[in-house]
């Protein structure tokens, strides 16, 4: 109980400095200054984070945020289910921003973070992240990105988004991290 | 003696390290009933000395904690002989003793200490073994494990293995602001040293077969590194940083080589063998699947591994001779992965998924493969055997926090040992 009052403290904490209108980011980016709490709230509660992710990727001002912000609101997430590895059509839309992005921008470098959840042996999962990655990799690519253009790593169980042994973590842990890289 | 004097030192240069506070606690979950009885007298020891260690105590706590002997608590005892000829072996016959051990701990002058024990038969008055153990202040933990080791052997059979160390990571702190930390500690999980501290993963430690480093997979700067780092120096060096995963090191018994998995630039793991000398490279398995979490065979000469080319990840072994096939060896359930020989190369641990729970199982490799689930919980993992065989320590889950926990290789006895703070995870038993 103590550390879920710990996290949501950490969770209010995240989302006053996100909501902050001294950050410069959002000082930067007035048009998209409404995404910023949500993107980095996503990256820690456990609650719908896969809803607020969608719409983020259909504004098209993909390219404004990217080329300009470098920090740590460059991330956008795709969920898997238990044990798997194929890309849910929920995601397409966000896939589709990305690869139209990076098409368009051939010089920006994406990296794709593998991660599972923590059932199982450690290294076999850092095998599962690297599938997962490597999903988002090929759906990119099949829609025109250059190989050269995208990395993955795994951080198979090792990074977990949240904290918790039930499927509500289990299910916010099992991802693949779109960052762009500097 | 000269094994003494290399672990003494060894001792020296860890305290010089940042030794961590946390006291560990050791739960016995579940005992052997036939384990048996032993008194420990308490040690006489110097009047001066007001912080004066409790050897007896210590040997006791490990022949406890083994799980096969279980020691008569000192309130109990109606008199505490130090020597052999101060013995009424009729009493402690009474009191339902069948092994009785006496001595002294006795100051040398600065710094030196010299502890004697004697061990007795009860019933047949014999005098089984009796040795003198000399050390400075720092040594006397140590020294008291290997009184434990000493008794130990003598009795069951096997050498001990109290005087051993084991290393593990412990990750402290929550999200957003966790730390990762190498933690080297004596076999009992007393003497802890963190031996590397970092706000980027750590995994999966190994002891080279000297004992003299470990090598670990490093996320530091966010891409995963084998690394491996000498104890005695604290120095370290990153041995593999190819694109890609660089994971799961394994040393091969000569200390000379590693097993590893790397990747293909799709994604494709396997196990390859990095010759630590040259960096030469060998690849060993070239298959689709996930092939990963090697181990050596005793001769050096195959290695067993986790993969999923069937389908869910199984156990194979494979012989280094170019050209080999890859043999399964688990064929019961659909997870068996991570696998682990013990030091005799008669058994095979792994983590199996039973009721969907992950738990440390066992198989002969000598039998007919038939596998023993040794474990209860929901998340056991990351089995490690003793370097005498006789227990596998693994990482468990106790009310939602990762600890250490133990399990007899004959799954009798099961303990858990439970830190104040921090995630333990992958715990690996040194070598003697």
């Amino acid at each position: 109980m103590k550390r879920i009052v710990a996290i949501g403290v950490l969770v209010l904490g995240a989302a006053l400095l996100a909501g902050c209108p001294k950050k410069p980011t959002v000082k930067d980016q007035p048009a998209t200054g409404s995404q910023v709490p949500l993107s980095t709230a996503s990256n820690e509660s456990a609650g719908g984070a896969s809803t607020t992710m969608t719409p983020l990727g259909n504004d098209g001002t993909m390219g404004g945020i990217t080329a300009t912000n470098t920090g740590p609101l460059s991330g956008r997430v795709v969920y898997f289910d238990f044990d798997k590895t194929e890309i849910k059509p929920e995601f397409a839309d966000l896939i589709s921003s990305f690869a139209k992005n990076l098409t368009a921008h051939p010089t920006l470098k994406l990296r794709l973070e593998g991660n599972t959840d923590e059932r199982g042996t450690r290294e076999y999962n850092i095998g599962l992240g690297e599938r997962r990655a490597q999903a988002v990799r090929r759906a990119l690519m099949l829609q025109g990105v250059a190989e050269s253009q995208l990395t993955t790593v795994s951080f198979g169980a090792e990074r977990p988004a949240v904290e918790g042994d039930d499927e509500t973590a289990w299910a916010q842990n099992r991802r693949v991290e779109l960052v762009y890289q500097p | 003696m000269s094994k003494l004097f290399v672990w003494l030192s060894l001792s020296v240069c860890l305290a010089l390290c940042c030794p961590a506070r946390a006291e560990f606690v050791v739960q016995i979950t579940s005992g052997q009933s036939e384990a048996t009885p032993i008194a420990i007298v308490p040690f006489s020891t110097p009047e001066e000395a007001a912080d004066s260690f409790d050897v007896a105590g210590l040997v006791g706590a490990d022949l406890a904690r083994s799980g096969r002997f279980k020691p008569m608590d000192p309130k109990d005892m109606i008199e505490q002989p130090h020597t052999g000829t101060a013995i009424s072996f009729d009493d402690w016959r009474r009191l339902n003793n069948d092994y009785i051990v006496v001595g002294t701990l006795a100051a040398q002058g600065p710094d030196r200490y010299n502890i004697v024990f004697e061990l007795y038969n009860v019933l047949t008055r014999q005098r089984l073994v009796a040795y003198q153990i000399s050390t400075n202040r720092a040594g006397l933990r140590l020294a008291s494990h290997q009184v434990a080791d000493v008794i130990y052997e003598k009795i069951v059979g096997v050498r001990g293995a109290f005087a051993t160390r084991i290393a593990y990571v412990s990750v402290v702190g929550h999200l957003p602001d966790k730390r990762y930390r190498l933690v080297v500690a004596d076999a009992d999980d007393e003497n802890r040293h963190i031996i590397r501290d970092q706000s980027d993963p750590l995994m999966s430690p190994a002891w080279s077969p000297d004992g003299q480093s470990l090598a670990y997979v490093s996320f530091e700067d966010h891409l995963p590194s084998v690394f491996i780092q000498t104890l005695k120096t604290g120095e370290r060096r990153r041995v593999s940083a190819h694109a890609g995963v660089n994971q799961a090191p394994a040393w091969s018994p000569d200390g000379k080589k590693l097993a590893l998995t790397l990747s293909t630039r799709d994604g494709n793991l396997d196990v390859y063998i990095l010759d630590l000398a040259t960096q030469g490279l060998t690849r060993v398995t070239d298959d689709p699947g996930i092939d990963t979490e090697p181990q050596w065979s005793k001769d050096g000469q195959s290695l067993y591994f986790t993969s999923d080319r069937a389908g869910g990840p199984q156990i194979y072994k494979v012989s280094l001779t170019p050209g080999s096939r890859p043999r399964r060896l688990t064929f019961q359930g659909n997870y068996n992965a991570r696998p682990r020989i013990s030091p005799d190369e008669s058994q095979l641990a792994f983590v199996t998924q039973e009721d969907g729970a992950y738990r440390i199982a066992i198989m002969s490799l000598n039998g007919r493969g038939d596998v023993q689930v040794l474990t209860k919980g929901r998340f056991d993992v990351s089995p490690s055997f003793a370097p005498n065989g006789a227990e596998i320590i693994y990482a468990s889950r106790d009310h939602g926090r990762g600890v250490l926990a133990l399990v007899s290789s004959d799954g009798h006895v099961q303990e858990r040992l439970s830190s104040p703070e921090g995630e333990v995870q992958e715990p690996a038993w040194g070598p003697f």
